[in-house]
């Protein structure tokens, strides 16, 4: 055994054992799954550039409902946390019916109930505008829940400590309340949009050409179920590990907070 | 500075906690005593302008507290909470110099030589970067006191800084007050620690049920109680004391 002195060396050699031992088993599994059901991985239809090019489509598509629907419910999810401490009844009533239905139900049956109304009803007849709508109704439930966690774990005292400076209610808002709210917020509101990210895959149900919705027709066409959502589960991973990073940046750079 | 209570009236919830309160003094060193409950706190934050009383007047010599001068009243004197008081997303330097910056119209180059200078004389210069969670509690109650003095206010509040610190820590806390009281700093202190009130403050008041009870200079008080209140006040107080 090569004796290793320096601590910091050791410890960078035991992490990649670890990663590796990490791979080691979950490769094993996959290949011991593709064993068992007598697949043998097949690539060879990304070689078609009709289906590399839906599938490019359907990436971008997915990360533009994403976006615009990150921008939407964040609105949404503002004005609905507004809603439930504000101290009119109808507004607070409004939004806890809005944020239980939502939260009590499963996207599923809102995509379709939604996209029936929203689309027949009112002629929204644009399945993106269609998507990114009831996307946005469903994640600003939970975009509003975690506002108003942060807004009541905020300490009157801070407040008053700001009166007892001296500061203004604007300069109260802008120096204190707001930069304490940003970091109680955003590490958990990074770790929504990586959600956003995988329910908007549940809007291929409508036939939105978002990622899952290319792979489903994919696979349709070349019975490769196996390397279809395969592929799938990397393209999704590429969008929000990256994300997952990013909140946990946010949660270590603003971890003084709590 | 000269300090005048008229009439003062408080309720919080139909209760009353303070009831017709007077005093006038010049006062240079002023301790509040009593239990817990008895209007003291209530009493502190109303001349800090913290807190608007139902009827009755504050005035600080010629700085009189009123609804719509409250934010420029509040400017001009130093306030320390029990705890809890500096901003927790900001570093002890920055808790010091964004008060200067944004309520005293200090440069900021100007803001952070004062902000060193203080925490360098009060042994915290090595905490200037640290956030008020990695600081210990008497670091932190020390820093929220240089916050309150940085801007030389008229008169300096404080509302039981040491009641939520070890004895360690309370006579770190106390020292410094004490330091800041010998450069001529004027200040009003809620406290339980009657040690200080008697040596450090020239007068008291000894707050009790909603009322002044008893008030005079601190040495005169403490030798020669008259109340039957303040004397059961400070026989329960002092009884573990030597």
């Amino acid at each position: 055994m090569i004796k290793i002195k320096n601590k910091r060396m050791r410890n960078i050699l035991l992490s990649i054992l670890n990663a590796a031992l990490v791979a080691v088993v979950i490769i094993g599994f996959i290949w011991v799954s593709l064993l068992l059901s007598n697949t043998a991985l097949n690539f060879t239809y990304l070689s078609t550039a009709a289906y590399r090019n839906n599938l490019w489509g359907g990436f971008l598509m997915t990360v533009g409902i994403s976006l615009a629907s990150l921008a939407l419910s964040l609105i949404i999810g503002i004005i609905t946390a507004l809603f439930k401490i504000s101290k009119v009844k109808f507004l607070r009533y409004f939004a806890t019916v809005y944020v239980e239905f939502i939260r009590g139900t499963p996207l599923i049956m809102q995509i379709f109930l939604f996209y029936y109304i929203i689309g027949t009803a009112w002629g929204i007849d644009q399945k993106f505008v269609a998507g990114v709508l009831i996307l946005s109704i469903f994640e600003g439930a939970y975009i509003a829940e975690i506002l108003r966690g942060s807004i009541l774990s905020l300490d009157s005292t801070q407040i008053e400590a700001a009166k007892a400076v001296g500061l203004t209610k604007s300069q109260t808002l802008k120096y204190v309340t707001l930069p304490q709210l940003t970091a109680r917020t955003l590490p958990s509101l990074t770790g929504q949009f990586s959600s956003i990210v995988k329910d908007s895959s549940l809007l291929s149900l409508i036939a939105l050409t978002e990622l899952t919705q290319v792979t489903r027709e994919i696979s349709a066409n070349t019975f490769l179920l196996f390397e279809n959502y395969l592929l799938l589960g990397v393209l999704y991973l590429l969008l929000t590990l990256p994300i997952s990073m990013l909140s946990k940046y946010f949660e270590k750079r603003y971890s003084y907070a709590n | 500075m000269q300090i005048n209570i008229k009439n003062l009236n408080m309720t919080f919830d139909d209760q009353i906690v303070l009831d017709n309160v007077n005093y006038s003094q010049d006062i240079k060193t002023l301790a509040i005593i009593g239990s817990s409950g008895g209007g003291k706190s209530t009493l502190l934050r109303i001349v800090a302008g913290l807190l608007t009383p139902i009827s009755g007047s504050v005035k600080l010599d010629d700085l009189t507290f009123e609804k719509n001068n409250a934010v420029n009243y509040r400017r001009q004197l130093g306030y320390v909470f029990q705890n809890g008081g500096l901003f927790s997303h900001m570093t002890a330097l920055k808790n010091i110099t964004m008060p200067l910056i944004k309520v005293h119209d200090y440069d900021p180059k100007e803001a952070e030589k004062t902000a060193e200078g203080l925490l360098k004389r009060f042994n915290l210069y090595e905490e200037r970067n640290k956030y008020p969670a990695e600081l210990s509690g008497g670091e932190r109650q020390r820093i929220a006191i240089i916050r309150a003095i940085a801007s030389k206010p008229r008169l300096l509040l404080l509302d039981e800084p040491t009641s939520a610190l070890d004895p360690i820590y309370t006579n770190e806390v106390l020292n410094l007050v004490n330091e800041l009281r010998e450069d001529g700093v004027h200040f009003i202190i809620v406290t339980h620690e009657l040690g200080f009130a008697k040596k450090a403050c020239e007068d008291l008041i000894f707050v009790d049920n909603s009322k002044i009870v008893e008030c005079g200079k601190s040495k005169d008080i403490f030798a020669n109680p008259k109340t039957p209140e303040l004397k059961n006040f400070l026989a329960h107080v002092l009884e573990w004391n030597a």
